[in-house]
């Protein structure tokens, strides 16, 4: 199946089901490579629709404490950028319907080269890419190519996207827009509902894609509050702080990945529509 | 190695911050429209008459500029050969060329109506000098610094303290100015309505590599102009330290298009490029993305960044500025490297033969002046720029030299 259909395909159904999609983060290979592929692996049926895989890298510029400890968990353990592209084509071999979402920050596929993992990510069953420190300014680099490879290219708009900065962003984005409800950090401080509303309405006038919001979310409260009006809600920070809680417990990887699991599936109560 | 000649190697960066295929805008997309922003102001006032006067009377009676040049008599008869000069960048008011910048930087957040700054610093010298011009132009000051930098440069961070600004120690990654870049631009991210981020040397997002090189360039000039009064001609042989490369580009570059000159920048090599614990990104590592830029970088075979070493502080980045990397790939400024023991034998030299205390970063340069210029002749001439002063580095230097203190 093409990367296109599976995202495509994916919002379908779940506007049909008149709820929002729930979008996971979780790092690979955290807490170690083993127990991050047994949670991956549970998370479809534990109630995420779309998954997104932070590919660890040493500076997590955009990242608060929480994801930043799990890239260095991620690589103390180490975790590297194929054995992230060997995870999803191990995940897919199990399920070719989930989409997955590569995101992280562009050094570490500099170095590994832009179309060489492009075009390894396409084979492996990767849908789409977010890379956070590639603006539009550098489109060239990178976005380019994955558009002509038929790689979905999903960029983030923040508060800071005013109507002119907003058709820059969206101009080259393909599958979703992630829309950054604070300026600022993941996991730290919580956006205000109506103001994230406000942004998601003005973004809409836009485009077509679905809008997804993420950062600050950590609770099937604030996932009920969003899906009234995003297509998709983003939670992270608060995932992996359950793998981070279980991981200095010292707790099993069957433990670690129930904590997670029961979780996701209680975000999930709040991507239906009231 | 691509060795095509520019018509001049002066005009960068283009329009998209990019010299060659080094520098260009990496940062996440709640930065853009405030890294847009600072390079519309810096456009906007950096010929501007009321801007230039105002950093021009702040340079000479606050800063102290001109800093002089001062031929190094018994250091040039230690060695033999060439004529040696020192750019005395270290008799600027806190100690180093950094003011030169937070002073250019600090007068652009004020016409942009910041009332917030942030730095991030490594040795502390950026630090003081950030804090030193938010205390003249009172605004607050955040400095995020390593845990590991606060530890070994207690004095500096006193001082900071001293001058009114608050010291956020940095926890993350491997605790030193690579993670206090990081935690400094998560900062900006979070405060975007009105926070001015300086950054301390030729590196970051455009317009900063540009914008910090021509706060850094007043040391070039005087150099042309002081070196042509005194010897009527421009030197030979043009050196300065390297960490991220602020106070050399500022020295290069008004040269950078005088053929006749040879310039060398100088990186730290540590315990040396062998060992693996160094911080030359140009001669031990390789381009990729970080902080805004691409650039050399030190870097594994997985694309993750790299802790650097240095006995000093200040050249302890694993990057390097975007301009620097490009002149590196075309030829025209030759980078070397210079070992932690050598550089504390230069420091002694220096000492011992001027009465000058020299920071551990400028004893780098040093002491590859030191190798060159025996076998220079005795009418040419080495001008290397002395950046900072010593007194922050007495306790490390003891304890290197096993002296308790």
């Amino acid at each position: 199946m093409s990367s296109d259909n599976r995202l495509t395909r994916r919002f379908e159904k779940i506007r049909s089901e008149n709820r929002a999609a729930l979008i996971t983060f979780l790092t690979a290979g955290d807490p170690n490579p083993d127990t991050a592929e047994k949670i991956l692996a549970g998370m479809p049926k534990a109630g995420a629709d779309v998954i997104e895989l932070g590919m660890p890298f040493s500076d997590p510029m955009a990242d608060g404490p929480a994801i930043q400890a799990a890239n260095l968990r991620a690589l103390g353990a180490g975790m590297t950028l194929k054995k992230t592209l060997a995870t999803v084509e191990r995940f897919r071999k199990e399920d070719d319907d989930t989409p997955i979402i590569l995101m992280g920050y562009y050094n570490p596929i500099h170095y590994y080269g832009v179309q060489a993992f492009i075009d390894k990510a396409i084979d492996v069953g990767v849908d789409g890419l977010i890379i956070v420190d590639l603006p539009p300014e550098e489109d060239v680099e990178m976005c380019h190519p994955c558009l002509t490879a038929g790689l979905n290219w999903i960029r983030l708009t923040t508060p800071t996207s005013d109507d002119s900065r907003l058709k820059v962003i969206l101009k080259n984005s393909s599958g979703f827009v992630y829309h950054v409800a604070i300026a600022g950090i993941t996991g730290t401080r919580s956006a205000d509902s109506k103001s994230v509303m406000k942004d998601v309405a003005r973004i809409k006038r836009h485009t077509k894609l679905p809008v997804a919001v993420g950062f600050g979310i950590k609770s099937a409260d604030q996932v009920s509050e969003t899906a009234e009006f995003a297509e998709a809600v983003v939670v992270g920070s608060a995932l992996v702080q359950r793998i981070a809680d279980g991981s200095d417990a010292s707790k099993t990887a069957e433990d670690i990945c129930s904590d997670v699991h029961q979780l996701v599936a209680k975000l999930a109560t709040g991507t239906i529509r009231n | 190695m691509n060795n095509t000649t520019p018509e001049s190697y002066r005009s960068g960066p283009d329009e998209n911050g990019h010299f060659g295929i080094f520098g260009g805008r990496f940062v996440a997309e709640t930065l853009m429209p405030l890294v847009l922003e600072v390079e519309k102001a810096y456009y906007r006032y950096r010929h501007d008459s009321d801007f230039r006067n105002e950093l021009e009377y702040y340079s000479r009676d606050y800063v102290g500029r001109p800093s002089p040049m001062f031929l190094a008599e018994r250091l040039g008869a230690e060695l033999g050969g060439a004529k040696i000069y020192f750019k005395r960048d270290e008799l600027n008011h806190t100690g180093a060329h950094k003011i030169n910048n937070t002073l250019g930087q600090i007068l652009l957040a004020k016409r942009m109506g910041k009332k917030r700054i942030i730095a991030e610093t490594g040795a502390g010298q950026h630090g003081v000098a950030t804090a030193t011009v938010c205390a003249l132009f009172d605004l607050p000051c955040v400095v995020y610094m390593g845990e590991k930098d606060i530890e070994r440069q207690a004095p500096n961070v006193f001082r900071m303290k001293l001058l009114g600004a608050e010291i956020i120690p940095v926890t993350s990654g491997t605790a030193t100015l690579k993670d206090a870049m990081n935690d400094a631009l998560r900062d900006w991210v979070a405060n975007v309505e009105d926070t001015f981020y300086i950054i301390g040397t030729a590196a970051g997002p455009h317009p900063y590599p540009e914008m910090v090189r021509d706060f850094q360039s007043v040391i070039g000039l005087e150099t042309k102009a002081q070196i042509l009064e005194r010897e009527n001609r421009l030197p030979d042989v043009l050196t300065a330290c390297i960490g991220g490369g602020s106070n050399a580009i500022g020295l290069f570059h008004p040269f950078l298009d005088d053929e006749s000159v040879r310039i060398i920048g100088v990186e730290a090599a540590g315990h040396g490029i062998d060992s693996g614990e160094h911080a030359a990104s140009l001669t031990g590592g390789q381009p990729g993305v970080l902080h805004g830029n691409r650039t050399y970088l030190l870097q594994d075979e997985d694309g993750q960044i790299l802790d650097a070493h240095s006995i000093s502080a200040g050249l302890d980045y694993p990057g390097i500025g975007p301009e620097h990397s490009w002149l590196h790939q075309c030829g025209r400024v030759e980078y070397v490297s210079i070992t932690d023991n050598e550089a504390l034998e230069a420091f002694q030299l220096c000492c011992r033969t001027e009465g000058i205390i020299p920071a551990l970063e400028p004893s780098h340069a040093l002491a590859h002046v030191a190798k060159i210029a025996p076998d220079m002749d005795r009418d040419q001439i080495i001008v290397m720029n002395l950046c900072g002063r010593g007194d922050k580095d007495v306790f490390t230097v003891a304890k290197a030299l096993g002296v308790e203190i």
